[in-house]
């Protein structure tokens, strides 16, 4: 059982929850996730470690309530417990000084890209962040991506913060202005990183996106999580979950992100009724 | 005396097509006593060269046949941790039953329906074994996968005294018989309490516990461990690298079958995990995993469910017991048939599976006849789900991250008849050293390595 020993709402339906697991907190790096199971019936769903701390032994999970399960978890209470977490899964990122580094968020994908753009710093690179949301209640951890961020730029979809439009925007702004990108690293949506990918495919700079695919074990086991890279099939729970961006069919993990939509409308109800909104 | 073996109560095929309860119900006391009658107790048992545990057949058979139950269980456990899983899903007739010498004749005992019969017993009636916590100051082991070969191990090293943690990745304990074999041939229950005997026993069990990740194998030994098992089984699937592959519907057998066995997707949407089948199924393979997903498609409610296999019936590796429940229940035999590619509507979902004929030509090297494809003989399965049970290879994440453990070219980690690997220190058996194979084997694997162990333990604290 994983004590849920602090929990936050970021945005409507955007939550994050301090959890207590120390063995985890102790080995987890950047880019790592766990895969939690919240009760006996429960499924098994992966999670993005978005931050955590080895002395008080915890990690941070940041979720988006979309589904069955993320809505269950998000109806969980403080001192409530997760049944399962299993984790640190997936590899690391890739850390070190490549010089400027450009990492881009979208939605909830803040969350994971924060822990990487903060280590990319601690690294000695020049971090250049670019966050994004539909509009600025959505926006989120645009605090703590200053705090790790040479400069941080904002786009929502409405212009309710920052500029109007899309995080590649002032990506293109920033190559077109002659900014030396070393890399950029883009975690969100599938659309908004097969759109990151297409811009810096033009300019040849170098590209990581992690990828969140369904998956049941997270070791392999299973092959539900596969995606084509380079016209190979790679497994995102441990050949991920980051890849070169230009070499990710983003058409087929947009499909397959789809497989059960019509099974959403049946959902699971725990036995004693559903505690969504309790 | 009948040269036949007493034929085991089954759910009627229209039955059990439809539910996930046990296809086979068991013998019942008189069935048994009659079948273990049977049994001539020859002396020189060449049953017991069958068994990869050794267990004390004709003893234990003679004890059912004076209506001794409890006496049987004993003599069974002796040698193996597992009779209930054992008796049910053995293959007996490559095993024991093969060397039993009423076989030459009409058929052998059925020991494993014997077997199953005597720990189904001793389940029913619940009674607390005297094991008791035996001391366990010999030393401490760490065992890594909670599958056959683990649980074996973590079974007899208990028993030997030793302090016995097994770490499990996933978040039940049971390996490949809580998420690969269905309920239907291997109920989850029998799992549990034959894992809860071995926990009585002094066996810590941790889950989700992914070793590689949350600890290497030198971390453990540096933690104080004297050695290490690692009985990480075959956990990668394979897929066929045809076009298509990824359309959703495809899935591996692994993953079909834990989605329906260890999540129980088959009370969707009580249990919160989903899995689809549609109305047609095709499943590729022709070994046991690959029934195994056929007949859970059907209990999914699949009208149709095709097995395609590139041989003929001859050449069909599944159990011949598996492969009559799945033609008795309606699954449909596409023999000498290989698909070529999976074709997808427009939302990418699985429309058909296009397949060609095959005819088989000189035994390659495995000695099977080879199959090659006819031309132009190409035809179509409409289906909504391909499940691809062709196989599985070794899971990396120990090996990535364990210097100084040899593997082979296929990524299986290289360990002796008795599990020694090129590290000291650390043992390994099962389908992780193997390959795919059978839960005995694995069992057998872990029961060689545990006498290693031991071994290895006492001749270094003695200073050898």
């Amino acid at each position: 059982m994983y004590t849920i020993i602090k929990k936050e709402e970021l945005s409507p339906g955007v939550k994050v929850f301090i959890v207590k697991a120390p063995l985890i907190a102790e080995k987890c790096q950047p880019g790592q996730f766990v895969i939690l199971r919240i009760d006996e019936d429960g499924e098994r769903i992966p999670l993005t470690i978005a931050d955590f701390n080895r002395e008080e032994g915890t990690i941070s999970l940041i979720f988006q309530e979309v589904g069955c399960t993320t809505r269950h978890l998000g109806a969980l209470r403080t001192w409530e417990s997760i049944l399962d977490i299993a984790g640190p899964l997936g590899q690391a990122s890739h850390i070190k000084k490549f010089g400027t580094v450009v990492c881009i968020g979208g939605g909830i994908g803040v969350a994971p890209v924060y822990p990487i753009a903060r280590a990319y710093k601690e690294a000695g690179n020049k971090v250049i962040s670019i966050i994004g949301a539909r509009n600025k209640n959505l926006l989120i951890l645009e605090r703590e991506m200053a705090a790790v961020s040479d400069t941080l730029f904002i786009t929502t979809d409405d212009g309710s913060k920052g500029a109007k439009g899309l995080v590649v925007n002032p990506l293109l702004d920033l190559i077109v202005a002659g900014e030396d990108i070393a890399q950029v690293m883009a975690i969100g949506p599938v659309i908004m990183m097969r759109g990151v990918a297409e811009v810096t495919r033009q300019y040849n700079i170098h590209t990581l996106v992690s990828l969140n695919p369904i998956m049941v074990d997270g070791t392999g086991m299973c092959g539900g999580c596969r995606v084509s890279v380079g016209n190979e099939n790679k497994f995102a729970c441990v050949d991920g979950p980051e890849f070169d961006a230009h070499e990710v069919d983003f058409d087929g993990l947009m499909i397959r992100q789809r497989m059960y939509r019509d099974m959403e409308r049946m959902e699971h109800h725990p036995k004693e009724g559903c505690s969504c909104h309790r | 005396m009948s040269s036949l073996k007493h034929k085991m109560p089954e759910q009627s095929p229209e039955a059990r097509r439809r539910n996930f309860n046990e296809v086979a119900l068991g013998y019942t006391a008189d069935i048994a006593k009659a079948e273990a009658a049977r049994c001539l107790n020859c002396k020189a048992a060449p049953c017991r060269k069958g068994c990869p545990v050794e267990v004390e057949i004709p003893a234990f058979i003679h004890e059912i046949k004076e209506g001794n139950f409890d006496a049987a269980i004993e003599v069974i456990k002796r040698k193996s941790n597992l009779p209930a899983v054992c008796g049910r899903v053995c293959p007996q007739e490559d095993q024991c039953e093969k060397y039993c010498v009423l076989g030459r004749k009409g058929d052998p005992v059925g020991i494993g329906r014997l077997e199953r019969f005597a720990a189904d017993y001793a389940m029913q009636q619940n009674k607390k074994e005297e094991v008791g916590k035996k001391s366990n100051n010999l030393g401490r082991v760490a065992i890594i996968g909670a599958g056959p070969a683990g649980l074996t191990a973590a079974g007899d090293l208990a028993g030997l005294g030793y302090k016995v943690t097994v770490f499990e990745a996933l978040h039940a304990p049971g390996g490949v018989l809580m998420y690969g074999i269905p309920e239907f041939r291997l109920p989850k229950d029998i799992v549990q309490k034959e894992i809860a005997t071995l926990k009585e026993l002094g066996v810590e069990l941790v889950v989700n516990a992914v070793i590689g990740k949350i600890f290497t194998i030198d971390e453990l030994l540096a933690d104080g461990y004297d050695a290490v098992f690692i009985g990480t089984g075959a956990g990668l699937p394979h897929f066929m690298g045809i076009p298509g592959e990824n359309f959703n519907g495809v899935y591996s057998a692994n993953e079909f079958l834990t989605r329906v066995n260890l999540m129980k997707a088959y009370k969707f949407p009580e249990a919160a995990t989903p899995v689809r089948t549609g109305k047609a199924v095709a499943v590729i393979g022709g070994g046991n995993v690959a029934m195994d997903a056929a007949r859970t498609a059907l209990r999914l409610g699949a009208e149709k469910v095709y097995i395609v296999y590139r041989r003929s019936e001859e050449e069909l590796p599944a159990r011949a017991e598996e492969r009559e429940h799945a033609k008795e229940e309606g699954v449909e035999f596409r023999l000498l048939s290989a698909p070529v590619r999976v074709c997808g509507d427009e939302q990418g979902s699985v429309q058909s599976i296009e397949c060609i004929k095959m005819q088989l030509g000189e035994p390659d090297a495995s000695g099977r006849r080879s199959p090659a494809p006819i031309p132009g003989s190409d035809f179509n399965l409409e289906v909504n789900t391909v499940v691809i049970a062709i196989g599985q290879g070794p899971n990396p994440l120990i090996q990535g991250t364990t210097p100084g453990l040899d593997t082979n070219k296929r990524g299986n980690i290289a360990a002796d008849d008795f599990g020694m690997t090129s590290k000291e220190g650390v043992f390994a058996g099962g389908d992780i050293v193997t390959g795919a194979a059978t839960v005995i084997l694995a069992m057998g694997a872990g029961k060689k390595a545990a006498a290693k162990i031991h071994e290895y333990i006492q001749n270094k604290k003695a200073g050898k």
